[in-house]
């Protein structure tokens, strides 16, 4: 194969994440590595380095469009990724040390994990406004827009979501993901904030997170720019699409779809790690 | 940031910074796109019908892995080197969206935020700068 003709599918294949991923909402970079060393025989390294790339310009694409709605809570965010790129930095001082078979384990745990949480329904909890210590030090609470008006929340347990917020940061470098799923659990379930803040907040910080690694990995020769093109603008395309149709399609189907796809990514991501072949 | 329960003392309301964030954020993706475009078509131009050498991890040429390298390279007229010129962009605009947030906090005069913010940006500058950890 030529790189034209290397270009060319990676780019296709990678529009595909991309709408796949932000029409479930559940990121197209999880499966960005798996599609390119299982289905294209990338080195992983390079694989990383590319999916980090595209990481960066959807966040960064769709948050620009978030921020502006008023969902995102920009000081959470902001003291949250103290922790992610704090995390990103061990991550990929790690990476350097960790052999490819046990980041390839690695994976395929985050990849089961991914599809088992996909099949779960999505709870709205109760929304607190019992102040907390920290939040009031720190003045994170605020309000989002809602069909009945402004809705004000409190945020709890600040330290909590910040120590798995440094997990995040960590698993987002070795892996080239975005680590959304993590960031949501970590706003969503400990810190108590509304689901959408959570995931417009999350999306706000996963382009940080993805830069403090990718400017480590790019002295580091992870960042092949000739891969990381088709990529880049693969994904942001897919994602840009999706954005569009996202509330004029229905995503039951397509979640199920993508469930099948990150499992069978996944059992192949842990045969490849265990094999020692990746 | 958005809470009308607190807004700030001095400088821009927390919605005007929210806007600009917007806005940064959209011209950094699009600038960084547009640089990795031109970049590409040469790429495909200039060696399309190579085969592509992704299956083994090399060691990369300067010219793609430092910032001052990327930019002797794109002087040099090395098409790789402006691809990786579009992809230093894009790593820029998340760290470009810290530095005006600092700005924001600093004309605020919210000094547990202007500490905080600065944190996270000597973070991401010494991330992209050096590499080394």
């Amino acid at each position: 194969m030529t790189i034209l003709g290397l270009t060319l599918i990676v780019a296709v294949g990678s529009f595909g994440a991309g709408l796949l991923g932000s029409l479930t909402g559940l990121g197209g970079g999880i499966i960005v590595t798996p599609m390119l060393t299982l289905l294209f025989h990338v080195d992983l390294r390079y694989a990383i380095g590319a999916s980090l790339v595209s990481v960066i310009a959807t966040s960064s694409g769709a948050a620009a469009a978030f921020v502006r709605e008023g969902y995102t809570n920009v000081r959470v965010g902001v003291l949250l990724e103290i922790a992610t790129t704090t995390g990103a930095l061990v991550g990929a001082a790690l990476a350097g040390f960790i052999p490819t078979s046990a980041l390839g384990v690695l994976f395929a745990v985050i990849l089961f994990w991914t599809a088992i949480r996909s099949l779960q329904p999505r709870k709205e909890h109760e929304l607190l406004t019992t102040p907390d210590k920290w939040s009031v030090r720190l003045r994170l609470d605020s309000t989002y827009p809602t069909a009945a008006g402004k809705q004000a929340y409190s945020v709890q347990n600040a330290p909590g979501g910040f120590g798995l917020m440094f997990i995040a940061g960590i698993l987002s470098a070795l892996l080239g993901i975005g680590s959304g799923v993590i960031k949501v659990i970590a706003m969503d379930r400990m810190m108590k904030l509304p689901f959408k803040v959570s995931t417009t907040t999350s999306n706000f910080m996963i382009g940080v997170t993805a830069a403090a690694s990718a400017g480590v990995y790019l002295h580091r020769g992870y960042v092949q720019p000739t891969l990381a093109f088709p990529v880049m603008i693969g994904v942001l395309g897919g994602a840009m699409l999706g954005a569009r149709l996202l509330g004029k399609t229905d995503t039951t189907r397509l979640r199920q779809i993508f469930t099948i796809v990150v499992f069978i990514a996944a059992l192949q991501m842990l045969y490849k790690g265990v094999t020692g072949s990746i | 940031m958005s809470s009308p329960m607190h807004q700030p003392d001095a400088g821009p309301s927390d919605h005007a910074v929210e806007q600009v964030i917007g806005r940064l954020l959209q011209i950094g993706v699009f600038s960084a796109a547009a640089v990795a475009i031109v970049g590409a078509i040469l790429v495909l131009i200039q060696h399309g019908s190579a085969a592509p050498g992704f299956a083994e991890f090399r060691a990369a040429p300067a010219h793609l892995t430092s910032i001052g390298g990327i930019i002797r390279g794109v002087r040099e007229m090395r098409s790789e080197s402006v691809v990786q010129l579009g992809i230093v962009l894009l790593i820029m605009t998340p760290i470009l969206r810290v530095a005006f947030t600092l700005v924001a906090f600093v004309l605020q005069r919210d000094r547990v935020y202007v500490a905080i913010t600065s944190l996270v940006l000597a973070l991401l500058v010494y991330g992209l700068a050096f590499g080394r950890i």
